[in-house]
């Protein structure tokens, strides 16, 4: 079962007529003129949704959070700052079926009272950001945004906040900030958003998938929802399968499809036809598996207990001719890059990594370096104000413990092991099996 | 995040930029919200965020011009040196990594003659890599300007320069 990917091969469902033609935003005008708040928030917790951009929160749980006071002006902030590595599924959600989005945050919106929300679209996302930009243009014009929408009392604004390139603020609290005016670093925590958000007013931040699945379970009802996916993990999930695969791409399939589902029957299989080394089931933030938890189910649960994350089901495949070090050194390098500054162990830490790393690949390594880079890694994880920290040492830890041997032939072998661009190459290259 | 280069240009925003910025700044709750979009038209402005561009920022704005030059150095995407007329900024991210994308910098990088972050003396490129663009599915890929560009290969690249080329001089 499709749900945000429903319409997804319908011609032209970015624009409104075709999309109410689809049924689009009967959902909205339902929860605007016959249902109360608190029942579409109660809908949406029943529907057991989670967040999709990574932490899983039950999404009717962050709803209920916010403050009934009729006084108090609420946000919503739509998080569409996609940047995880890996991750593209929120780029086609919004190229494909900006209405869906918009729907959503409308809804949301209205279960919480919120009179104004933001998209926040990273900065890159250009085109994004037009065809948002159109879609909104046409659901005010159509009055289902703006002042009194469907002839009630409900105003809905929603207006598109630019990034302009900081991995940093797709956390919440450095987007807040970002979109505050201020340097997006993460702010410290509580008072958490859902008391003081943006201008220190309660604030509902959701990722573009999470409410892209709203309007659906307001229109097919919560066990309709929970009819597919897992008990703890209900719905679907788009897993974004890219790296060494013959068929890279967004897969929408059921929470707790396994890994070998996903790579082989979906994706095509290994890249030429070679052997699976690794791979990132949820974006480069979270621990690396290998072969023998192909089996696993890609859920919340299933998953960590695994040893790794869904996080943002960005799902990286690397082939058996990867030299582990290097990929972990462009994953240590890009949070080495994104590290806002402002937490010691993350700041320093991340640098001293990417050096070690560094070392080890070109054969200056010592042997003492592997377990330095745990130490460092350690060190980092869980004492920074938010979750890059623990991300950098993600990759760090989990390399080390399914390959340190490979690591260790490249201290003794006083270099990568592997020949040429093995692993690395241009697809047109061929792969170059052992170089 | 680099050094903000004290270089004095003398040319002061336009009307138009500066109707842009205030109607920006009369569409959030706040008014130090616009100073992200403000910041993005200095640059289309002025190609980069000049001394003189980020003052006046500061000034419609009423924050400090400190304030605005922690926010403008905190971010990739603006400009605190001039920049050729492309942008070429190829994704260096694992997922593209995996699939070539350093040979496609090496490629640029000979083709055009100058090292990632530097500009042709034509005025023409800028080479630079960036982390993740969120089009994994399609590596390798590079932005330049609104596009995007995916599936890369050294013979695309090539029609792309040579197209942008085209464009340039037509």
């Amino acid at each position: 079962m499709q749900i945000v990917f429903k319409h997804i091969d319908v011609p032209d469902i970015d624009q409104i007529d075709v999309y109410l033609r689809e049924g689009g935003y009967k959902a909205l005008e339902r929860t605007v003129k016959d249902m109360h708040p608190e029942e579409i928030i109660d809908v949406v917790s029943k529907s057991g949704l989670r967040g999709r951009g990574g932490a899983g929160f039950p999404t009717g749980k962050k709803w209920a959070f916010i403050p009934k006071d009729p006084s108090l002006a609420k946000y919503l902030c739509c998080n569409a700052d996609e940047s995880e590595p890996g991750t593209f599924k929120d780029r086609e959600l919004m190229l494909r079926n900006p209405h869906q989005l918009i729907e959503g945050m409308a809804i949301c919106c209205r279960a919480i009272g919120a009179k104004r929300a933001f998209i926040y679209v990273r900065g890159e996302f250009t085109q994004p950001i037009k065809t948002l930009n159109k879609a909104l243009s046409e659901a005010y014009a159509k009055g289902f945004l703006g002042h009194g929408i469907f002839e009630s009392d409900t105003d809905i604004d929603i207006q598109i906040h630019r990034g302009a390139g900081a991995y940093i603020c797709g956390e919440e609290s450095a987007l807040l900030n970002s979109l505050a005016g201020v340097r997006g670093e993460p702010r410290f925590r509580p008072p958490f958003p859902a008391i003081k958000g943006i201008y220190d007013s309660p604030t509902v931040i959701n990722n573009v998938e999470t409410l892209a699945n709203v309007p659906h379970i307001i229109n097919n009802g919560p066990d309709w929802f929970r009819s597919v996916g897992t008990e703890k993990s209900p719905g679907t999930k788009v897993f974004c399968v890219s790296g060494h695969v013959n068929r890279p791409g967004n897969y929408e399939l059921p929470m707790g499809v396994t890994a070998r589902a996903l790579i082989f029957e979906h994706a095509g299989g290994v890249l030429d036809g070679k052997n699976l080394k690794a791979f990132i089931p949820g974006g480069s933030s979270v621990p690396m598996l290998t072969e023998e938890s192909l089996d696993v189910a890609l859920d919340f649960e299933a998953l960590m207990a695994a040893g790794s994350m869904l996080g943002s089901a960005g799902f990286m495949v690397l082939n058996e001719d990867t030299c582990i070090v290097r990929a972990t050194l462009n994953m240590a390098r890009f949070y080495g890059h994104e590290s806002c500054g402002k937490c010691t162990p993350c700041r320093e830490g991340t640098g001293w990594m990417v050096d070690m790393l560094e070392s080890i690949e070109d054969g200056a390594g010592k042997i003492g370096y592997i377990d330095r880079l745990v130490d460092v890694a350690n060190s980092i994880n869980g004492r920074s104000f938010c979750g890059l920290g623990d991300a950098s040492a993600a990759p760090i830890l989990s390399s080390i413990k399914h390959f340190r041997e490979e690591y260790e032939t490249h201290v003794r072998e006083r270099g990568c092991p592997f020949k040429g661009d093995a692993g690395f190459a241009l697809r047109e290259a061929g792969g170059g099996a052992g170089g | 995040m680099g050094v903000i280069f004290l270089k004095r240009t003398g040319v002061m925003l336009s009307e138009q930029a500066r109707t842009k910025i205030i109607e920006s700044r009369d569409s959030y709750p706040d008014r130090r919200s616009a100073v992200m979009p403000a910041l993005y038209v200095v640059q289309e402005e002025d190609g980069r965020l000049t001394d003189e561009g980020m003052g006046e920022v500061a000034k419609l704005l009423e924050m400090p011009y400190s304030d605005v030059v922690g926010v403008a150095t905190f971010y990739s995407m603006y400009f605190e040196r001039p920049v050729g007329r492309y942008v070429l900024d190829v994704c260096k991210t694992l997922s593209c990594a995996l699939l070539g994308a350093e040979s496609l910098v090496e490629h640029l990088s000979r083709k055009l003659g100058i090292k990632v972050g530097e500009t042709t003396p034509d005025g023409l490129f800028t080479l630079r890599t960036v982390e993740c663009l969120g089009a994994c599915g399609k590596a390798p890929v590079m932005m330049v300007g609104d596009t995007y560009y995916e599936d890369l290969t050294p013979e695309k690249l090539d029609g792309i320069i040579e197209s942008l080329r085209r464009e340039a001089q037509g």
